[in-house]
């Protein structure tokens, strides 16, 4: 099972700090109870954990991103140079896995899938035995979905407002975080599906 | 994309204030009550980033909160509005104005959104629900107990299940034992971090994740929600079984079993009916013919994920949820259950129309629906790993066969290690699976989750093994070394399964460390801390010199791993490498004849037994230093050497402990000159060098004539750095009759003579430009040493006193080559002063520098009558009175 799914920045348009990271969407299946904490405002805590857990993981996606383009001698190119009618390619998008340990910061040990497009980062924070392969299929397709259905790399366009999409999306292909075996045609039957609740 | 006005509108929604909320659900509260529109969906995106954008709660108005859940279940909202209020109330959770319930859902794609806000809840814990979830009654000690501590005691009784894994239902767990748990804590007001965290575990919140999973199984018994598809359930019960594994009771877990049999073994295999109602449809034209395999041709058994058509029926769709589902269900409902056999006999015959049909024609379908769906099961992976032979059509449906390669074997793993009657079928189809792999990167994936079922099943499955094993350690990391994924998952699987190597496959995996550390000097940032916790398993007295050497030399192996990328690649291929960097005359070197041994030991795939100094190499390949991977490489590697460090000294002897320090007196002063790397990798090795030495004072005897070579050099001073420093302080501490009785006055002589010319040489000499600065720190462990030395062959006292006191003036006029920062100036002349003060009563002096072992009980320090702190009060009163004589 996936345990939360997460859109982020890698490249912050704020000059004078780089190397902040924005989470611009994330969706966490099921919830995870904070340790010991019997106090009556528990459960605020618990949402401020949540949402830092999820930032904790962006900003550790955003490093490895780096890290990795920096390895490969490829900047994080803008977005504007790419124009928004030509497909990406996303098998050549940086891409990579790395374990988050238990306690840092979920309570179990839970691995991260990610994929970077351009100034996006795209993540899948799973649990420990979930098939890699499956995970990193399904991430791709996500993205792509997300990019052609959200126009992401449009200029101009933003993901913000856009989350009824999002949901939509990820209720079809990624529901309640089940990994879904789907072949090409399952794949087109659904994006049909979406189309048609979500005209353009 | 995300730009600066995309920024501002974070920021603003961040921002906002409660006053101006208010307004805004007001708004949003008003168009909900009307006929939704483009403004009602605007305003709905709009609260959902308020909500989302920030970590601290929003506290939306009751009202408005009502209406979003109203919304979400009425019959006619469309589904862009529902996705967004079950989107808000989600991201509103943990949240107590909640009164949604699955009873409320009209349809089976509304109990799923209601589901999904309300799995993601962390209700505060109810009385009433605290005692609801009590088994029976709870023990007399509790119901004494304020009301507050009941619920306590409600969360538990449910530490029993905590830790047993998936599908162990303990409907009745170990009150007594918790009981006395919860006594102690709270008579003790703390107990330990491990049991709060049990005590107050999952408790609260299984309520609910349970009465969720109990709707949907009703939901899908009785078919309720009349006309909607069960297909938006089925994966919340794979979530709920995840969050809650003892929620299902076990008739919803064998009704739920059966349906997986129907979905997973009796789907349609005619394609489904195109949608009708479309303008341009014409239904006589398309006629629904039958599914067909990823290649195109007629399929020739029953449906699978893998395959197709152009329109799939109902129960196709269930049969893939049923299948991504089906690993962890058979986990879940793993553990055969010694309830009640005859139940299921019974409820066997009333199973749904599907079963009742194909009921009578093989014995299998007789079984009890557990292991009637394990059979199934395993059929549906035999058909999926024929079904990936075939040459897909489209590249999604080829990296589909490989994923499902992955899953069927784990699945068979699953079934074997729950029935190990599958065994015997489950290893010839698996064997035949390995020799059928392909070798591109997504196909030997398969060759992890193969080793992982022959692991798994040792003892049964001998034979094939090893040629997977040969495989997964000898080619895989050579071959593929440079994909990140299939990398971690690699590291993934050697760390998971440290523990259960057998002997000679242990034997296997650490031979290979040369092959698994190209692994991490490619990926070194996300495999550092996998290596880390790998290290110590990897690492044996026969390997671990070769190791270390092989550590120091990871970035070396990263720069050669580049060029031979750079070197076998097509000019076809997305290049792997920094193709801004140009190296050309490394590439010569790589493919020249003449160094082709030094690159082939440096690319072996398994442990040689030998040691190759690398140094030509070093230089060769010094333009690669620029190259940022292999930068960060260098980086990791000192916390690499920790953790081998760490691990070696669990078992070194002292044989080991005497190669090692050796090795780190040699490869001091020939590392790979990456920027920084040098000094980092000698203030690691420095430190680990006094841990041996301290693990074995005899070590400095055994190596005088090393040590010697290294601290009476003064080029040392630049090549072994920090090491220096270490090597000064050790032969000061450790060479001594009291660390090994083998030490001679004429080995304390030679030692001093060759200490103190060297301190002669870089206080005295001129400056030069060859000759480095020399750090403080050398010339006061040099000093201290000497002095030590001194007290020990009494004999060389006068020699040190004059040493030290023209020390001292020096620091008071510095010559020109004497140049220290104040501070360093500062430190030497206060050392010199009391090094001479000490040296006034040779006795004290060699009992201070030279210490009994009993130095380390407690006693020594505490009893005023023993000697050291008798000794420590002279020497400070001495210290005294010298420093308050003039002169």
């Amino acid at each position: 099972m996936v345990h939360a799914f997460l859109i982020h920045t890698l490249r912050s348009p704020n000059v004078e700090d780089r190397s902040l990271c924005r989470v611009l969407y994330s969706c966490v299946f099921g919830a995870e109870k904070s340790p010991g904490d019997p106090r009556p405002h528990g459960a605020e805590r618990d949402r401020i954990l949540r949402k830092e857990q999820i930032l904790a993981v962006a900003r550790q996606v955003q490093s490895m991103c780096q890290l990795q383009q920096q390895a490969s001698g490829r900047p994080l190119t803008d977005l504007q140079l790419q124009s928004s009618d030509e497909p990406v390619s996303l098998h050549d998008a940086p891409h990579g896995a790395f374990r988050l340990a238990p306690g840092d910061p979920f309570q179990v040990s839970r691995t991260v899938v990610w994929l970077g497009v351009f100034s996006l980062g795209f993540a899948l924070v799973l649990d420990a035995h979930e098939n890699l392969l499956l995970a990193e299929s399904t991430l791709r397709l996500l993205a792509r979905l997300l990019i052609d259905h959200l126009r992401l790399l449009a200029p101009g366009t933003s993901l913000l407002l856009r989350a009824d999409r999002i949901e939509g999306i990820l209720t079809r292909f990624l529901p309640h975080g089940q990994l879904l075996f789907l072949n090409d045609q399952f794949v087109q039957g659904l994006e049909k599906e979406f189309i048609a609740a979500w005209p353009r | 994309m995300f730009t600066a006005a995309a920024e501002n509108l974070l920021q603003q929604a961040r921002e906002i204030q409660d006053e101006e909320l208010g307004r805004f659900c007001t708004g949003v509260s008003k168009l909900l009550q009307e006929a939704p529109g483009p403004a009602t969906v605007d305003a709905l995106q709009r609260l959902f980033l308020i909500v989302s954008a920030t970590k601290y709660p929003r506290r939306l108005e009751k009202s408005c909160v009502d209406l979003l859940q109203t919304t979400l279940c009425q019959p006619s909202c469309p589904e862009q509005l529902q996705v967004l209020c079950a989107a808000i109330l989600r991201e509103m959770s943990p949240s107590d104005s909640l009164t949604l319930s699955c009873e409320h859902a009209q349809n089976t794609q509304q109990l799923s959104l209601v589901a999904s806000v309300l799995l993601a809840q962390l209700l505060p814990l109810s009385l009433k629900r605290a005692h609801s979830c009590l088994p029976g009654k709870p023990p007399q000690a509790l119901l004494k107990a304020k009301s507050g501590l009941k619920v306590w005691a409600a969360q538990v009784t449910f530490l029993g299940t905590r830790d047993r894994g998936i599908g162990a239902a303990v409907p009745f767990p170990d009150v007594s034992r918790a009981n006395a748990m919860l006594l102690g804590v709270l008579g003790t007001g703390g107990g330990s971090a491990r049991e709060r965290t049990w005590v107050t575990g999952k408790g609260d919140r299984r309520q609910e994740v349970r009465s969720v999973g109990q709707r949907i199984c009703t939901v899908l018994e009785s078919r309720q929600l009349d006309g909607s598809s069960p297909r938006p359930l089925l994966p919340i019960v794979s979530k709920v079984v995840g969050l809650a594994p003892d929620t299902l009771q076990s008739d919803h877990t064998d009704l739920l079993s059966k349906r997986l049999v129907d979905w997973l073994r009796y789907a349609s295999v005619q394609q489904g009916p195109p949608h009708s109602g479309g303008f341009f449809s014409t239904p006589r034209a398309r006629q629904p013919g039958p599914i067909t395999e990823v290649d195109g041709a007629v399929a020739s058994d029953f449906f699978t994920v893998l395959s197709t058509g152009q329109h799939f029926t109902e129960d196709q769709w269930l049969n893939v949820q049923a299948f991504s589902l089906l690993r962890a269900w058979l986990l879940h409902s793993g553990p055969v259950d010694p309830g009640s056999p005859g139940t299921d006999d019974k409820s066997e015959l009333e199973g749904s129309t599907l079963s009742v049909l194909s009921a009578a024609s093989t014995a299998s379908r007789l079984l009890p629906p557990r292991e009637r769906l394990r059979e199934v099961a395993f059929e549906y992976c035999q058909r999926l790993l024929e079904q990936s032979n075939r040459r897909a059509l489209r590249k999604g449906d080829s990296d589909l066969q490989k994923a499902c390669v992955v899953e069927a074997v784990l699945v068979v793993d699953v079934l074997c290690r729950q029935e190990p009657s599958f065994l015997y079928r489950a290893l010839s189809c698996l064997k035949a699976l390995h020799a059928q792999l392909g070798t591109d990167e997504g196909s030997e994936r398969a060759l992890l989750a193969l080793a992982q079922f022959f692991l798994n099943h040792g003892e049964a499955a001998v034979v094939g093994a090893d040629a997977v094993y040969q495989r997964l350690f000898t080619r895989l990391p050579a071959e593929h070394f440079h994909s990140p994924v299939l990398a971690f998952d690699m590291v993934r699987f050697c760390v998971d399964n440290l523990g259960l190597f057998p002997s000679p496959l242990l034997g296997l995996l650490k031979s290979s460390f040369p092959n698994l550390f190209k692994l991490l000097a490619w990926h070194s940032a996300p495999l550092t801390s996998e290596f880390v916790a790998l290290l110590p398993g990897l690492v044996d007295a026969s390997l671990a010199v070769e190791m270390l050497h092989a550590l120091l030399d990871l970035p070396c192996l990263t720069a050669a791993l580049d060029l031979q990328l750079r070197n076998s690649a097509t000019p076809s291929d997305r290049p792997l490498w920094d193709t801004s960097l140009r190296t050309p005359s490394c590439l010569e070197a790589f493919r020249n004849p003449q160094f082709q041994g030094l690159f082939q030991h440096l690319l072996r795939t398994k442990a040689s037994g030998s040691v190759e100094r690398l140094t030509p190499l070093h230089q060769l390949l010094q333009p690669m230093t620029s190259c940022a991977r292999v930068v960060q490489c260098a980086q990791a590697v000192p916390t690499l050497l920790h953790a081998f460090f760490a691990a070696v000294t669990q078992f070194a002897d002292g044989a080991l402990t005497n190669q090692l320090a050796l090795l780190i007196l040699e490869r001091s002063d020939s590392v790979y000159q990456v920027a920084g790397f040098e000094a980092r990798v000698h203030r690691v090795l420095s430190g680990q060098l006094l841990a041996l030495c301290q693990h074995k004072p005899a070590l400095v005897v055994e190596l005088a004539r090393e040590l010697l070579g290294v601290g009476g050099s003064v080029s040392s001073i630049r090549s072994h750095g920090s090491v220096l420093t270490c090597v000064v302080w050790a032969v000061g501490e450790y060479l001594s009759v009291a660390c090994d009785r083998r030490c001679t006055v004429e080995q304390i002589n030679k030692f001093f003579e060759a200490l103190e010319a060297l301190l002669f040489e870089v206080t005295q000499s001129r400056p030069s430009a060859d000759l480095p600065r020399c750090p403080p720190q050398v010339i006061t462990g040099l000093m201290t040493t000497l002095t030590k030395l001194a007290s020990r062959s009494q004999d060389l006292i006068p020699r040190v006193s004059l040493f030290l006191s023209k020390m001292r003036t020096l620091t008071q006029n510095p010559a020109p080559g004497f140049a220290h920062q104040e501070e360093g100036t500062e430190a030497i002349r206060t050392r010199a002063t009391e090094l001479l003060t000490l040296l006034k009563m040779p006795s004290v002096a060699q009992f201070v520098f030279t210490p009994s072992a009993d130095v380390c009980h407690p006693r020594y320090h505490r009893d005023t009558n023993t000697a050291l702190p008798l000794a420590l009060r002279t020497v400070s009163r001495l210290v005294e009175k010298e420093a308050g004589q003039p002169g």
